[in-house]
């Protein structure tokens, strides 16, 4: 089998849909190791793309007042068991546009992979971006995965991303994003990852609500269990009149696993609120006798309460 | 037939006695009601039917068909059909309602469960059973799925109680068809409005039975404060 077909099994595995490379109307990119392989834009994004000496660079715009109607959806893989890729992207929403992207990454047989994403993202004024982006690691938690990014939200704009890694083995993971939000601006951050074996989860958010009236959401979900280790920090600075911001983490914890939450709040003005609310803990046994009083054994039950909390 | 019996159930929690020498027999497709006011221990006896943790007996016997049940587990309970709605129902993130409702053993559809609980399918069989349900909402569900379970014996555990309860009719059309599927039901309240709605019913006091007869029988004996076990100082309840 070679690369292109490996990584579509995988992608496959992971719940992405291989025709979408073949969809005149939705826009993609695929990169394997440091080659871009295939890749299509649509009316009103435009796409710059370059092989660079670790990986890839990119330039993503999307020309104001478009409103993409499909996901654009990009995948980064590495099929061997060793290898590197650094992933650079610039991306822009021009004012009143709107997008949704889906990234897929995706290192099946990952031994000794490294896997580094520098994002910076700005979106226009009144302006909305989904970003979701889905991991699969294969089994042999070689992979060590360092996601970054800083964005930036114009006044009235929207950002919205959610991390899932669920499937297989994490690795060592290091994510670090950082996301100012201007007036009326709305971020929601969402995480999510299931860690096995000796996996080495580091989560690392941080919104800055500093326009008027700006809104945030940082949430959190965790399993770990044999020795993994699990450490989030959600950082939520409140410093304009009217800015709500919340940081939510719950985190289960099975075996030896080791789990940490780290919620930071910072108000600086009077008239905004910042809340947080963090649980690790075993799983909850009202759940656990709830769902056995319906005859489930207790290991069925464990596994339903934790793929409903990383769902 | 008896389809649960508890011999002379002794438990304590923290240095306190709360059942002392309890002994209670539910028939076979009988609704029977457990009255008692808050503190009593009827939720205690309630999750020691079920088997949930820190709840087993001190000593006393516990038979569920004629099979004694102290050592198993809770699924082994249910798989012999207990199941319990509890006064505080669990919530679940990213568990669909419709989801919950087929759980385990579950033979009832989960539309027709919604609708004996007064909920429109519609509505809910997509939503999360998590906490953007009120508590009202989420108690119907509890009791929709012990009904979607058919079980032998359904221990409702104060149905009734909290915000948004349930109305009467509903918590009567709920045992109606309990009823009907030849389930036992032990039906915990303190409210003779719903006790009266059972064939039986018993007051517990002072850790044990004081009184077992017809609904009405029972509140007779509060009303005119014959309890034997306190003579109606601590079992009185202003609701009956």
């Amino acid at each position: 089998m070679n690369e292109f077909e490996e990584l579509m099994t995988a992608l496959g595995a992971a719940g992405g849909d291989r025709e979408i490379l073949q969809n005149q109307d939705v826009a993609h990119l695929l990169v394997i190791g440091q080659r871009i392989v295939s890749s299509r834009s649509v009316p009103g994004l435009a796409v710059e793309s370059y092989e660079t000496e670790g990986g890839v660079r990119l330039k993503i715009r999307l020309s104001e007042g478009v409103h993409l109607t499909t996901p654009v959806h990009t995948c980064f893989g590495i099929v061997h068991r060793e290898g590197d890729q650094q992933i650079d992207i610039d991306v822009a929403l021009e004012r009143n546009s709107s997008a949704c992207f889906i990234a897929h990454c995706l290192f099946p047989n990952a031994d000794r992979v490294r896997h580094c994403m520098d994002a910076h993202v700005e979106i226009g004024e009144g302006a909305s971006m989904e970003y979701h982006e889905r991991h699969y690691h294969g089994p042999y938690g070689g992979v060590e995965v360092v996601p970054k990014a800083t964005v930036r939200i114009g006044r009235g704009g929207r950002y919205t991303s959610d991390f899932t890694l669920t499937d297989g083995r994490v690795g060592r993971l290091a994510i670090d994003y950082e996301v100012d939000a201007s007036e009326d601006a709305v971020v929601e951050l969402t995480a999510r990852v299931f860690g096995h074996g000796s996996d080495d989860i580091r989560i690392r958010e941080r919104v800055v609500l500093g326009g008027l009236n700006a809104r945030g959401i940082i949430k959190t979900r965790i399993a770990v269990e044999d020795d993994a280790l699990a450490e989030v920090t959600g950082i939520t600075e409140g410093n304009a009149a009217g800015a709500r911001g919340h940081v939510d983490c719950m985190e289960i914890i099975r075996d030896r696993a080791v789990a940490k939450a780290i919620p930071i709040v910072s108000v600086t003005h009077p008239q905004a609120k910042v809340t947080h609310e963090a649980a690790i803990g075993s799983v909850d046994r009202h759940q656990m006798e709830t769902l056995m009083a319906h005859g489930l054994a207790p290991e069925e039950a464990v596994d339903i309460i934790v793929k409903g909390m990383l769902a | 037939m008896n389809i649960l019996e508890l011999c002379d159930i002794f438990y304590s929690a923290t240095g306190r006695e709360i059942l002392s020498g309890l002994t209670l027999c539910v028939e076979t497709g009988e609704v029977h009601a457990l009255l008692g006011t808050n503190g009593t221990g009827k939720s205690t006896l309630a999750g020691m039917i079920m088997g949930c943790h820190g709840y087993s007996p001190v000593s006393g016997e516990i038979y569920f068909a004629g099979t004694l049940i102290n050592d198993l587990k809770i699924h082994e309970r249910a798989r012999l059909g207990i199941s319990m709605a509890w006064q505080e129902p669990a919530r679940f993130e990213s568990l669909r309602v419709r989801d919950y409702l087929t759980l385990g053993a579950a033979t009832e559809k989960p539309e027709s469960s919604l609708r004996l609980v007064g909920m429109d399918p519609s509505r809910y069989l997509d939503r999360m059973v998590d906490r953007s349900l009120s508590g009202g909402e989420r108690k119907r569900i509890e009791l929709a799925s012990v009904l979607a379970l058919q079980p032998k014996l359904a221990i409702l555990d104060e149905p009734d109680s909290g915000i948004d309860m349930l109305s009467t009719d509903d918590i009567l059309r709920v045992l109606d068809h309990l009823r009907s599927g030849q389930s036992a039901v032990l039906l915990i309240t303190h409210r003779y409005e719903i006790a009266a709605a059972a064939d039986r019913a018993s007051q517990i006091c002072g850790g044990k039975i004081v009184c077992t007869g017809s609904p009405t029988e029972v509140a007779a004996v509060f009303k005119s404060r014959k309890c034997i076990s306190c003579d109606g100082e601590a079992c009185i309840d202003e609701r009956v």
